[in-house]
């Protein structure tokens, strides 16, 4: 610590902290731990296994960029969540939240930061999809491997991974806990599934309120129709957009134990 | 300047911060004291915003902590020491500290050193750190940013006692320097041999302040007799009011010199008399917490 003596303390001098310094610390906060660490390694390895199965297992005229960009977004649809879960619950479970709201004591920022973080880490596991598909497709010997892809098809993935990822962060919010935000994370497709195939009326409706289902066209390599839009509309409105409100609302009033 | 006024927080029926004030000086070392569960924590949590107060408010240097620009660079915080994740390391903790008060990875090798964690210490998991351990991390970590004020919640938890020694000269020097030290602590000895200052607070409630030296005085005289049944009798005459003590002799609330006019009317041969002090202050730590403690404090000597 210095020597000299301290200076009478104006306190409101100084500027806060900026946003983007928050978004590097977040992002950081994802990869200095064990299982920060393992989660990113692991989805970078699945990746990679499900496109070496592609290439094993399918014909050489299915080597096709379209199917490695599917056969890769798979995985990462799966983990990509979790990651979101940590970002949030890692607060929480290692009581870290005393910390960082200490530090930054606005908590939405932290929060936005936090989203950010998110959105960044969807991105770059897509892009990390996409180099490795196109790999693929140069490698597989496909008659016509660049076949069926397009800038739309493509930000429709970069849509996917990011609504996941996000769904994940807003789950981990909801709950505060990493255990319950998994399980429900995983658990609210299989009912949904259960449920829909024993109540007709639920079937109907399964599309507007199941994010699965909703989600499902957007990595299905066609663009989305008018009413596919709609569903995804509404049940990332149900499921992100709403609980999240709902979570930062209950973050920015309740202590931080 | 810490400035804490008419602060209430309750716990649904439980008042556990009840219409507190006092004030942190600049320059000074202020010794937040009281048994566990007296309301230290929820104070101090109230002054950097992780609670809110149900009335009353909490300043730093005038303003909310909320309205602190960057307030790790004015205001070093250690709440709990094991709150940090168990697998990050010692320096990886400071430094998203560091990163986030936008401070150089400079500063961090600096509080390291001044906190006595090794360049091997550092890099190990916070999770296999001992207890005095974390808290010479939590230390750094409130340093970290050359606040100007400092709220420590039982710093000297876990510490031994050269740990203990070593974080006294610091926060004494940090004091001297101009700075705030609002420190802690469930035990009268830590928080009598640094503070300047002393709040004393039990069940939510502020049961007595003022500066140490005020607080000694308060304390009030010992005094022991060749034969102490005569000087409790010398001392009731002159309508003084005495609490025997255990090991023989009175506790009382008035000045050595009432107490020996008193003995000398009364022809009586006192063996010992002295302001209370140390002995006193704990006295009055124990009366003014014995109500409010979870366990009554054992009754002392035999009525006489």
């Amino acid at each position: 610590m210095t020597t000299a003596t301290l200076e009478t303390p104006a306190f409101a001098t100084g500027n806060a902290i900026p946003f983007g310094r928050l978004l590097r610390v977040e992002l950081r906060k994802m990869v200095d731990t064990r299982a920060g660490k393992w989660l990113l390694g692991v989805i970078g390895l699945l990746t990679a296994a499900a496109l070496v199965i592609l290439l094993l297992a399918a014909s050489t005229q299915e080597h096709t960029f379209a199917n490695a960009v599917g056969a890769a977004a798979t995985p990462q649809g799966i983990l990509l969540p979790v990651l979101g879960i940590l970002l949030i619950t890692q607060e929480w479970g290692q009581r870290t939240g005393m910390v960082t709201f200490t530090l930054e004591p606005h908590r939405a920022k932290v929060l936005w930061a936090k989203v950010a973080a998110a959105v960044v880490l969807g991105v770059a596991a897509m892009v990390l999809a996409l180099a490795l598909a196109a790999v693929v497709a140069a490698i597989g010997g496909a008659a016509d491997p660049w076949a069926g892809m397009d800038a739309g098809v493509i930000g429709q993935y970069f849509l996917l991974e990011v609504v996941g990822v996000v769904g994940g962060l807003v789950f981990g919010l909801l709950f505060l806990n990493t255990a319950a935000a998994i399980v429900v994370s995983f658990a609210l497709p299989i009912v949904f599934s259960v449920v829909t195939s024993l109540w007709n009326a639920v079937h109907k409706a399964q599309p507007w309120i199941d994010p699965a289902t909703a989600q499902g066209p957007l990595q299905s390599g066609d663009h989305l129709t008018s009413t596919e839009w709609q569903h995804l509309l509404t049940t990332t409105l149900i499921w992100v957009v709403v609980p999240f409100v709902v979570g930062l609302w209950r973050v920015l009033r309740t202590e931080v134990k | 300047m810490i400035r804490v006024d008419r602060l209430s927080k309750t716990y649904g029926p439980y008042r556990a911060v009840d219409d507190v004030s006092f004030v942190a000086e600049p320059g000074r070392v202020t010794g937040f004291l009281g048994p566990n569960g007296a309301g230290k924590s929820t104070t101090m949590r109230v002054m950097v915003g992780l609670t809110p107060p149900d009335s009353g408010s909490a300043t730093i240097g005038g303003l909310r902590y909320a309205d602190i620009p960057n307030p790790g660079r004015h205001v070093g915080v250690l709440l709990d020491a094991s709150a940090q994740h168990a697998g990050r390391s010692g320096r990886e903790v400071l430094h998203l500290a560091a990163m986030t008060m936008g401070l150089p990875e400079s500063r961090v090798d600096e509080m390291l050193r001044l906190v006595s964690l090794d360049e091997k210490e550092a890099k190990r998991r916070v999770g296999a750190y001992s207890l005095g351990m974390r808290q010479r991390l939590g230390i750094a970590h409130a340093l970290l940013g050359d606040p100007s004020v400092l709220i420590l919640d039982e710093p000297a938890n876990g510490l031994d006692p050269a740990g203990i020694h070593w974080m006294r000269g610091l926060l004494r020097d940090y004091a001297s320097r101009g700075g705030t030290v609002l420190l802690s602590s469930h035990l009268l000895h830590e928080v009598e041999v640094i503070a300047d200052d002393m709040v004393v607070i039990g069940r939510g409630k502020i049961v007595a302040q003022g500066t140490k030296a005020e607080l000694l005085r308060s304390a009030g005289t010992l005094v022991r007799a060749e034969d102490d049944a005569l000087l409790g009798k010398a001392l009731a005459g002159a309508d003084i009011t005495a609490t025997p003590i255990a090991d023989g002799g009175f506790r009382t609330e008035v000045d050595p010199v009432v107490v020996g006019r008193a003995a000398a009317t009364n022809g009586v041969v006192l063996t010992e008399l002295r302001p209370a002090e140390s002995a006193g202050l704990e006295q009055l730590f124990l009366e003014l917490t014995s109500d409010t403690q979870r366990e009554q404090p054992v009754q002392e000597g035999p009525q006489a």
